[in-house]
């Protein structure tokens, strides 16, 4: 393993401590429980915005704090959701009197641990709702298993549910949107490497040279198969048809396309496939009329991309135009 | 067989112990069809929980557990965080101030930590979750015990169904917990969580053994 790491124990609260020292006019970083706050929160009138998860999938969320997107973000260990206290903490922190929602990602410790954090944020009397994310296609859906993963979707949802915040809405508008950008957004992962979390010292799993894994998640857990190696533009058709079908997106519509970095992959990469999915989007008669290409919700050092769609209309175009002022997304101000 | 608040800290001190020893295997287990991160998160919260031991020697049983169960939930993080952590918490509420347990109390404790584990992850046998492995070995340690054993035998008997329980688990099809998103592909490996909770059900048998 070779890392820009002092020891696998203090990762995270060194990173943390390197945000807060990097952003100090947008954010402030507590530890013990561990939370990254919006600097000019909590904003008086407002519905507060947080979200959490494990870190390992820088920027995403801590990146995301500030005007316009986030007030908080609970950033757990490694690739491990975060604790009810950081939650409970961060519910208070942000609470502005419009009550607070939570963007958790549908994984099984996420949504037990932002239930447990919203039992005693309601025992304090804060208005808590929780909108969950899973959007991840290549997991099977079904009533009787943990569901679909949340993935790219959430990086989408918490800027436009920001903007919807930002701009006043109440708590349920805010929860309808969010449930809307949910409904209409899905994704699908690829990888070419594993990742290696410092804790285990080794990739995650082995992953020959002309091999690739179709249907990842983003915490180096193997994806849905194992194929040969391919073509950038074979490899956007694997990832953008089950995408189309699923939703299902249709000629006519209007999508933002967000082609997303896993960590290790260079932007190069993700432009050439932002031009594959842009290319398969057009012979389908689907119009890309916002996108984002970048690393936005990563999988520490893993190598390989995700597609995002997300069906717009007029409320989400302008929600998703609207300024915002963060570590990671930055633009109208 | 009495069990008192001092072999209550025992189990409690040997648990800590075989997590930290098994802390790679765990792990390992879990980066086969997980995220690499199980004996990690365990040794994290029983490390902390130690540290919080000598401020409840002198209390009751169940604040004990209760002790134990808050500090995970507030350590651990992930699902088995909020799963061993409402378990302990459960089991807890269940022994309540008493300072010493017999058979039935113990059998009701545990009852009350699987009960409280399915609600939390709302899970059900034959998911491939840690409640493959309590679930049968609570059913054999109640049947054991109402046939008349000896307790020390049920409790021999209760942990070898839990051993069977969990290697039961490596055929299954995860539908619940981050395997599930392995489809097919989980089948074939045993699972971390029925592995931890048979650590624990082994250090219980052993803290027990030098009881009688």
């Amino acid at each position: 393993m070779k890392k820009l790491i002092n020891s696998p124990d203090n990762v995270v609260k060194e990173a943390l401590a390197g945000m807060a020292a990097a952003h100090p006019d947008l954010l402030t970083v507590s530890y013990d429980p561990d939370i990254i706050v919006r600097a000019d929160g909590p904003v008086k009138g407002k519905v507060g915005i947080i979200s959490g998860g494990g870190s390992g999938h820088e920027p995403m969320h801590g990146g995301f704090v500030g005007m316009g997107m986030l007030d908080a973000a609970c950033p757990g260990a490694m690739f491990t959701s975060p604790v009810p206290d950081q939650m409970l903490a961060a519910t208070k922190a942000v609470d502005g009197g419009k009550g607070v929602l939570h963007i958790v990602k549908n994984y099984t410790g996420d949504v037990m641990n932002f239930e447990m954090a919203a039992e005693m944020a309601a025992a304090e009397g804060i208005e808590v709702a929780a909108v969950v994310t899973n959007d991840d296609v290549a997991v099977k859906d079904s009533l009787y298993t943990a569901g679909r993963r949340g993935v790219g979707v959430t990086v989408l949802l918490e800027k436009i549910v920001g903007a919807a915040a930002q701009s006043g809405a109440d708590l349920a508008e805010v929860k309808r949107i969010a449930e809307k950008v949910n409904a209409q957004g899905r994704s699908m992962g690829m990888a070419l490497t594993s990742c290696t979390v410092p804790h285990a010292g080794k990739p995650s799993f082995e992953l020959p040279d002309d091999e690739m894994e179709i249907g990842v998640g983003i915490h180096g857990e193997p994806g849905r198969r194992r194929v040969k190696l391919a073509s950038a533009a074979e490899i956007a058709e694997m990832l953008a048809t089950p995408i189309v079908e699923d939703l299902p997106f249709a000629s006519g519509d209007h999508v933002l396309a967000f082609v997303n970095g896993m960590g290790g992959t260079p932007l190069i990469e993700l432009y050439l496939m932002y031009n594959e999915l842009n290319t398969i989007l057009k012979a389908k008669g689907i119009t890309i009329s916002r996108n984002l290409v970048g690393s936005y919700i990563t999988s520490l050092d893993m190598a390989g991309c995700s597609f995002t769609l997300l069906k717009l209309d007029d409320e989400l175009t302008k929600l998703w135009d609207a300024p915002v002022h963060t570590p990671a997304l930055r633009w109208g101000v | 067989m009495h069990i008192t608040a001092a072999h209550v800290i025992t189990f409690i001190e040997r648990v800590a112990a075989t997590v930290k020893e098994q802390r790679d295997y765990l792990t390992q287990l879990d980066s086969a069809i997980g995220d690499s991160d199980h004996g990690v998160n365990l040794d994290r919260g029983f490390s902390t929980v130690i540290t919080k031991l000598p401020g409840v020697a002198d209390k009751d049983i169940g604040a004990i557990l209760k002790t134990v169960g808050t500090t995970l939930v507030s350590t651990v993080g992930g699902a088995s965080g909020p799963l061993y952590g409402t378990a302990f918490l459960r089991a807890g509420m269940a022994t309540g101030d008493r300072f010493e347990l017999g058979p039935a109390d113990l059998i009701a404790a545990l009852e009350a930590a699987l009960e409280g584990i399915q609600s939390r992850g709302k899970s059900t046998r034959g998911e491939k979750t840690m409640i493959d492995s309590i679930g049968p070995g609570i059913d054999a340690l109640k049947q054991a015990n109402a046939a008349d054993e000896d307790f020390l035998s049920a409790m021999r008997i209760g942990l070898a169904a839990c051993e069977a329980g969990m290697q039961a688990t490596i055929p299954m099809l995860a539908t619940k917990g981050r395997a599930s998103y392995l489809g097919e592909r989980s089948i074939g490996h045993q699972d971390p969580g029925a592995t931890s909770a048979f650590l624990m059900a082994k250090a219980m048998l052993e803290v027990a053994e030098g009881i009688s």
